[in-house]
C-alpha cells in the first residue's frame, strides 16, 4: 500500500500501476501538512488549488493512456527562492512579501513538464543566508526529530518537509551547504549538483558563482530521479553546462563500489567535529570498504581557508545581487509619504525589508569590493578559490570521490547560535569547498549520534560533471546501512502528532 | 585586520542604501571587526602567482542569437509594482535630476 | 574683463577627452530577447531580465559582440584575446538591477586611433586621435518627472519609469587624452565625432542619430597655462547631442574654465550638463562624495574569448573606409580639398552622393546642400539632412537644368519644401512658381517697361547697353520674378535694335 511514508519511486510505481492517483497522493500530503506543519513550519505558502488542478490533469492524462514521465503525479515541496508564476515567492524575506512572479523558473518549468505536483513553497533563511532557517522573516522551521532544534539551513523547510512526511520530494538550493547540511541534520538525502548542471534561471540569486539548485529526498534513488528531471542545459543561463546530464538514476541503482577509490579528506574530521558524528562517519567508511571500496587518505591543505574565502565571495556577490531590492519595481515599499526622495525610500525599505544577517553580509560584501580593499579581500578570496580547486584536482587524480562528514555537529537548539555569526558559519565548514570548486556534493544519512540520538550526514564529493559517481557511492552506502539497520532511519524519528 | 569604525560602517551603509541608526552602526562595526579579522586570513595564501577564479566552470563565448522573443505584457511587468501610473512604474521623486 | 574664446586659447592650452556612447541597432536587447524598436508604449518591451526581476539571468547578444569587434577593427584597435563583463554597482531608479553590466578592466577592444582632418589658418591639417578602449554595456530606462520643477511640493513630486530602453546594447568608445590641438580643440572634437559617426554608419551597426540619442557624446576638457606642459583638472560635459553642440560645448567650457582660472578659482572635477539654448554648461547631478562602483567580474556571464579566425572573418566584412571613400568621391566629383572638408564636416557627404546618384550635376548638388540648405538649417539650428531629402534636392536641380526654374525660384521651392508644403512639384503648383518663358507674355511686359521709361529705352537704342538693367528689373518686377532674366535681356535688346 502506498502511504505518505513511501518513497517517491514507490509512489510513482503505484501511480503507474493505477493503485493510487495523484489527487489521492496530493490530498494525503495536504492532510499531513494540516496535521503537523503547525509544529514544524516547513511551508510558507501552500498552493492547494494549483496543486490539485495539476494532479487532476496528470490523472486525466494518464487515464487517457498517454505515456507519463517517471515522477508524474508525485508531490513536491519547493524552496521559496525559485520563482513559480503567480505563486508567492518571498525568499524568506519581508522584502518580497506579497510578490507573485510573472514567470516560472526553469526548474519549475521542468517540474511542471514532468507532471510533478508542487504542493507549496518551503521556509528558508532569508535569501538563503544561514544554516538554521532561523533567519526567515516568517519564523523558524523546527526539526521533526526534535522540535526545539534547528532543521539546518538555509533549506530547512525543504528538509523538514521530507522528514515530517509532508512531501516525498523537495527542491533546495546550495550555495555553501544549504541542501546538504539540512539533509544531514534531518536524516534525509540532499544533493548539490555540479555547478551549471541545473539552470539558475528563476533561482533568486544569493551568490551567483556558488548557487546551485538540487534535489532533496528521503532516498538516494528518489534524489536521482528528481535530479534527472531538473538537470540539463538551459540557454537562458549562460553558466549552464551544455553537455548530457550524467546518468545518476542508473548510478544510484548500481549498489556496487568494488574497485572504487574513496578519498577521506584529512582536514574535514577531528577538531570541531562532534564525536558521535565522527564515529558514524567511520562506521560508514567501514561499510564502504566491506562493499569493496578502497580508502585513501588525502590531504587538501587549502580547505582551511575555504570558510574565509566563502565569507568574502558570497557576501560580495550578494551585496550586488540584492541591490535590486529597492522598492521601485516590486516588493514592499517603506516610508513613501510623498515627500521623501527615491533614495530615502530605498534606504528605509532596505532597513525594514532585510533582516540582520542579510544586512551583515551586504555590508561585509560592500566592504570587500570597495576600492582599496578589493585586492586584499575579494581578490585574495578568488585566489584561495583557485587553490581549493587545485586541491580537489590533485585529490581526484588519485581517487574517484572524496568523503567527509557533512556537518561538524548534529542539529543544535533553536536560538543557540543566533548571536554568534562566526559559530554559525562553522556549520558549513565541510560543505563549502564543494561550492567554491563548483563540483558535486551529496549528503546521505549515516545513523544517529550516540550522545544525542540525532541524525548524522555522510558527504560524498564527486568531480565536476561526474555526479553519477556520488550517486553510485551514496546508493551503495544507503543500501549497506539499511540492511544493517533493518529500517529507514526516519522510522526512528518521533511520530509527530497534530495539535 | 580590524579597526572598522562606526563611520566606516555608516559609509558602507550609505553605499548599500540601508538606513541605520547609531545603535545598529555600533553593533555592526563590532561584528565587522570580528568577521573581517577571521576572513582576512585568505591573504596568507593568496600569493601573487595564483590566478583568481571568478567562475568555477571554465567556459567561454556563450552567446544568444539576435532574435526578438515576446516580452511580458505591461500588466505582467507592472504586476509587482508598489505604485504605477500610465503604464509606468511610479516612484518617489528622483533627486538631482534635471 | 571676461575672456572671450580667442583670448582664452591665447593664454591656456586645452586638453580633450571624448567618450562616445553608441546604441547598437541589434533587433534584441543586450542581455535579453526584448525588442529594441524605438517608440513603443511604456514597458511593453520588458521582461524579467531587463526589469531586473529576482531570479532573472542575462545572456549576451552575439550580434552585439560582433558589432563591437567590428567597431574596434574599424578604429584600428586590437581585439582583446580575453575580455569580460563586470558589474558597475550604484543605485539609480532607472537601472533595474542597481548595477550596470559593463566592461571594466577587460574591454573587448583597446589601443586604436582615428585620423581626421581639420581646416586651420594654414590650410588642411591631419590629426590623429588615439582610442583608449571600446567596450560593451547596457542602457538604462527612461524617467519622466512629474510635479513642481523646483522645490518639493508635498504630494506633488514623483517620477514615472519606462524600462523599454533598459538593456539596449551600448558601445562606449573612449579616446586617450587629446592634446596639442591649441585653439582648434572645438574643430578637432567635432571632426572626430563626425568621422566616428561616418565609420559607425558605414559599418551598419548603429543608427548614429545624435538628435535621437542613439549616439551621445561626453566631452572632457581641461585647461593648463600655455606652455606649462601641465594637465589641468577636467570637467565632463554630458548631454551633448549634436555635432554642432560638440563644438559649442568645447568652446563653452574653454571660456568658463579660463575665466574661473583668471579669477583665481579652482576647477572642480565634476559632471556638467550642456545647455543647448545658451551653449553653456551647468553642474550635473551631485555625485556621492566618494563614488565607489565596486566593479567585479559579472558572475552570471562567461568570458568573451574571440579566436583569430573569428576576428579575421569579421575583418573581411569591413566596408570601405570613409576616408578611402572620400578620396574616391573627391576624385569623381573633382572637388577642391577645402570644399570636400566642408562637406565632410557638415556631415553632408551621404546626401550629396545620393543627390548625384539621382542624376544631379555634382557641382550643383554640392552647392545646394552646402549653400542654401545649410543656410536654412543654420537659421533653424538643425541638421540640414532633417530638412529636405536628397530626392527633393535632386528634383529641384533637375528643374533648374531643364530651365523650368531659375535659381531664385528654386530657392523659393526649397523654402516651400522645408515649410512642409510637400515635394517640389507640389510647391511649384501651389505657389505658381513657373518660369515665364512664353515670348508673347514677356514681350507685353517689355513693351510696357519701354513705355514707362522712354528715355532709358532711347539710351539703349543709342548703344548704352548697361542701361538695359533698369528695364530688365522692371520686367522682372512685373512678372513677379518668374521670368528668366537672361531671356528678358535677349528679347529686350533685340527689340531695341541691339
Ligand atoms: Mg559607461
Ligand atoms: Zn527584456
Amino acid at each position: 500500500m502506498t502511504t505518505i511514508r513511501s518513497t517517491a519511486a514507490e509512489m510513482a510505481a503505484a501511480l503507474a500501476a493505477g493503485t493510487t492517483t495523484s489527487v489521492e497522493l496530493t490530498n494525503a500530503h495536504y492532510a499531513q501538512i494540516e496535521k503537523v506543519d503547525g509544529a514544524v513550519h516547513a511551508f510558507l505558502h501552500l498552493d492547494k488549488e494549483g496543486a490539485l488542478a495539476q494532479a487532476e490533469a496528470v490523472d486525466a492524462k494518464r487515464k487517457s493512456g498517454t505515456e507519463m514521465p517517471p515522477l508524474a503525479g508525485v508531490p513536491l515541496a519547493l524552496k521559496d527562492l525559485l520563482t513559480q508564476k503567480g505563486v508567492p515567492t518571498t525568499c524568506g524575506s519581508r522584502m518580497l512579501e506579497g510578490w507573485r512572479p510573472p514567470y516560472d523558473s526553469t526548474v519549475v518549468s521542468k517540474l511542471k513538464a514532468a507532471g510533478i505536483v508542487i504542493l507549496g513553497k518551503t521556509n528558508m533563511d532569508e535569501f538563503a543566508m544561514g544554516s538554521s532557517t532561523e533567519n526567515s522573516a516568517y519564523g523558524p522551521t523546527h526539526n521533526p526529530w526534535d522540535l526545539a532544534r534547528i532543521p539546518g539551513g538555509s533549506g530547512g523547510g525543504s528538509a523538514a518537509a521530507l522528514a515530517a512526511f509532508e512531501a516525498p520530494l523537495a527542491i533546495g538550493s546550495d550555495t555553501g551547504g544549504s541542501i546538504r547540511q539540512p539533509a544531514a541534520v534531518t536524516g534525509t538525502v540532499g544533493v548539490k549538483p555540479t555547478y551549471g548542471g541545473v539552470s539558475r534561471y528563476g533561482l533568486i540569486a544569493f551568490s551567483s558563482s556558488l548557487d546551485q539548485a538540487g534535489p532533496c529526498a528521503r532516498t538516494v534513488l528518489d534524489a536521482a530521479l528528481l535530479h534527472e528531471v531538473i538537470a540539463g542545459h538551459d540557454e537562458r543561463d549562460s553558466t549552464s553546462i551544455n553537455a548530457p546530464v550524467p546518468q545518476v538514476v542508473k548510478a544510484a541503482k548500481k549498489l556496487d563500489v568494488k574497485g572504487m577509490k574513496i578519498g577521506v579528506v584529512k582536514e574535514l574530521q577531528g577538531e570541531g567535529f562532534q564525536s558521535g558524528v565522527l564515529s558514524r562517519f567511520h562506521e560508514s567508511l567501514d561499510a564502504l570498504v566491506s562493499a569493496g571500496a578502497e580508502l585513501v587518505e588525502v590531504s587538501c591543505p587549502n580547505f582551511d581557508y575555504a570558510l574565509a574565502a566563502y565569507y568574502l565571495i558570497a557576501p560580495s556577490e550578494c551585496s550586488s545581487n540584492l541591490a535590486r531590492f529597492d522598492s521601485m519595481r516590486y516588493g514592499i515599499r517603506v516610508g513613501d509619504n510623498g515627500e521623501r526622495s527615491a533614495e530615502e525610500v530605498m534606504k528605509l525599505t532596505r532597513h525594514e525589508g532585510f533582516g540582520p544577517e542579510v544586512k551583515r553580509r551586504i555590508i561585509l560584501g560592500t566592504y570587500a569590493l570597495s576600492s582599496g580593499y578589493y585586492d586584499a579581500y575579494y581578490g585574495s578570496a578568488q585566489k584561495v578559490r583557485t587553490l581549493i580547486m587545485r586541491d580537489f584536482n590533485a585529490a581526484f587524480a588519485k581517487v574517484d570521490v572524496l568523503v567527509s562528514p557533512t556537518a561538524p555537529t548534529t542539529a543544535f537548539k533553536i536560538g543557540e547560535q543566533v548571536d554568534d555569526p562566526l559559530a554559525m558559519y562553522l556549520n558549513d565548514i565541510a560543505t563549502i569547498p564543494v561550492n567554491l570548486a563548483g563540483i558535486g556534493g551529496m549528503s546521505v544519512p549515516c545513523g544517529l549520534a550516540a550522545e544525542d540520538g540525532l541524525p548524522v550526514g555522510f558527504q560524498i564529493m564527486s568531480p565536476a560533471m561526474r555526479d553519477d559517481l556520488m550517486y553510485q557511492v551514496g546508493g551503495t552506502l544507503e543500501a549497506a546501512l539499511l540492511s544493517k539497520w533493518g529500517a529507514p532511519i526516519l522510522d526512528k524519528a518521533p511520530v509527530l502528532v497534530g495539535n | 585586520m580590524s579597526g572598522i569604525s562606526r563611520e566606516d560602517v555608516a559609509h558602507l551603509a550609505k553605499l548599500a542604501r540601508i538606513e541605520m541608526n547609531d545603535a545598529e552602526l555600533d553593533h555592526l562595526a563590532k561584528e565587522m571587526d570580528v568577521i573581517l579579522g577571521a576572513v582576512a586570513r585568505v591573504q596568507e595564501v593568496a600569493a601573487s602567482d595564483v590566478p583568481p577564479t571568478s567562475h568555477p566552470i571554465p567556459v567561454n563565448n556563450i552567446v544568444r542569437e539576435d532574435i526578438v522573443r515576446p516580452s511580458l505584457s505591461p500588466e505582467e511587468a507592472l504586476s509587482g509594482a508598489p505604485a504605477q501610473s500610465e503604464g509606468r512604474f511610479k516612484v518617489p521623486q528622483i533627486l538631482g535630476e534635471e | 574683463m571676461a575672456l572671450n574664446y580667442d583670448q582664452a586659447v591665447a593664454k591656456y592650452e586645452p586638453t580633450l577627452g571624448l567618450e562616445v556612447h553608441v546604441e547598437l541597432n541589434t533587433k534584441s536587447k543586450m542581455f535579453c530577447s526584448c525588442a529594441t524598436e524605438f517608440g513603443g508604449a511604456p514597458n511593453t518591451q520588458t521582461c524579467p531580465v531587463c526589469l531586473g526581476m529576482p531570479g532573472a539571468l542575462p545572456v549576451v547578444n552575439g550580434r552585439a559582440i560582433e558589432s563591437s569587434i567590428l567597431i574596434g577593427l574599424a578604429l584600428n584597435c586590437s581585439v582583446a584575446p580575453f575580455s569580460r563583463f563586470a558589474r558597475k554597482n550604484y543605485f539609480y531608479p532607472d537601472m533595474p538591477k542597481n548595477f550596470q553590466t559593463s566592461q571594466y578592466d577587460e574591454p573587448i577592444c583597446v589601443n586604436g586611433y582615428l585620423d581626421i582632418e581639420i581646416e586651420t589658418d594654414e590650410g588642411l591639417k591631419a590629426f590623429r586621435v588615439e582610442i583608449e578602449r571600446v567596450h560593451m554595456e547596457e542602457d538604462t530606462g527612461k524617467s519622466l518627472h512629474v510635479g513642481g520643477a523646483t522645490g518639493r511640493i508635498h504630494g506633488a513630486d514623483y517620477s514615472l519609469l519606462d524600462y523599454n530602453r533598459a538593456g539596449i546594447p551600448l558601445v562606449e568608445i573612449v579616446t586617450k587624452i587629446v592634446g596639442g590641438t591649441g585653439k582648434y580643440a572645438p574643430q578637432v572634437a567635432r571632426a572626430y565625432v563626425t568621422e566616428l559617426r561616418d565609420i559607425l554608419r558605414s559599418l551598419g551597426v548603429s543608427d548614429v542619430k545624435m538628435e535621437q540619442g542613439s549616439m551621445r557624446c561626453d566631452v572632457n576638457l581641461s585647461l593648463a597655462p600655455m606652455g606649462s606642459g601641465a594637465l589641468g583638472t577636467r570637467s565632463e560635459t554630458k548631454n551633448v547631442n549634436s555635432l554642432r553642440s560638440v563644438e559649442r560645448a568645447v568652446i563653452g567650457e574653454v571660456i568658463r574654465q579660463s575665466n574661473r582660472l583668471e579669477s583665481g578659482e579652482r576647477i572642480v572635477q565634476e559632471t556638467r550638463h550642456f545647455l543647448e539654448e545658451s551653449g553653456q554648461t551647468r553642474p550635473g547631478r551631485s555625485k556621492e562624495q566618494a563614488e565607489d562602483y565596486r566593479y567585479f567580474p559579472e558572475p552570471d556571464l562567461v568570458p568573451v574569448v574571440p579566436d583569430s579566425a573569428w576576428i579575421e572573418e569579421l575583418r573581411s566584412t569591413l566596408p570601405e573606409k570613409p576616408s578611402t571613400r572620400r578620396a574616391r568621391l573627391q576624385a569623381d566629383w573633382s572637388v577642391p580639398d577645402k570644399e570636400m572638408t566642408s562637406l565632410v564636416n557638415a556631415g553632408l557627404l551621404d546626401v550629396v552622393e545620393e543627390t548625384i546618384a539621382l542624376g544631379a550635376e555634382p557641382t550643383r548638388a554640392r552647392s545646394w546642400w552646402l549653400g542654401e540648405v545649410s543656410r536654412l538649417a543654420n537659421e533653424r539650428e538643425v541638421d540640414p539632412t532633417t530638412l529636405i531629402t536628397s530626392a527633393q534636392v535632386a528634383e529641384v536641380i533637375a528643374l533648374i537644368e531643364s530651365g523650368d526654374l531659375t535659381d531664385k525660384l528654386a530657392r523659393q521651392v526649397v523654402e516651400g519644401v522645408i515649410a512642409g508644403e510637400g515635394n517640389p512639384s507640389a510647391v511649384i503648383a501651389q505657389r505658381g512658381l513657373k518660369v515665364v518663358s512664353d515670348d508673347g507674355a514677356l514681350m507685353t511686359a517689355i513693351e510696357a517697361a519701354i513705355a514707362s521709361q522712354p528715355e532709358t529705352a532711347e539710351r539703349i537704342r543709342g548703344g548704352n547697353i548697361p542701361a538695359a538693367g533698369a528695364l530688365i528689373g522692371a520686367v522682372m518686377k512685373a512678372t513677379g520674378g518668374q521670368a528668366d532674366a537672361a531671356k528678358v535681356r535677349e528679347l529686350l535688346l533685340k527689340h531695341l535694335g541691339q
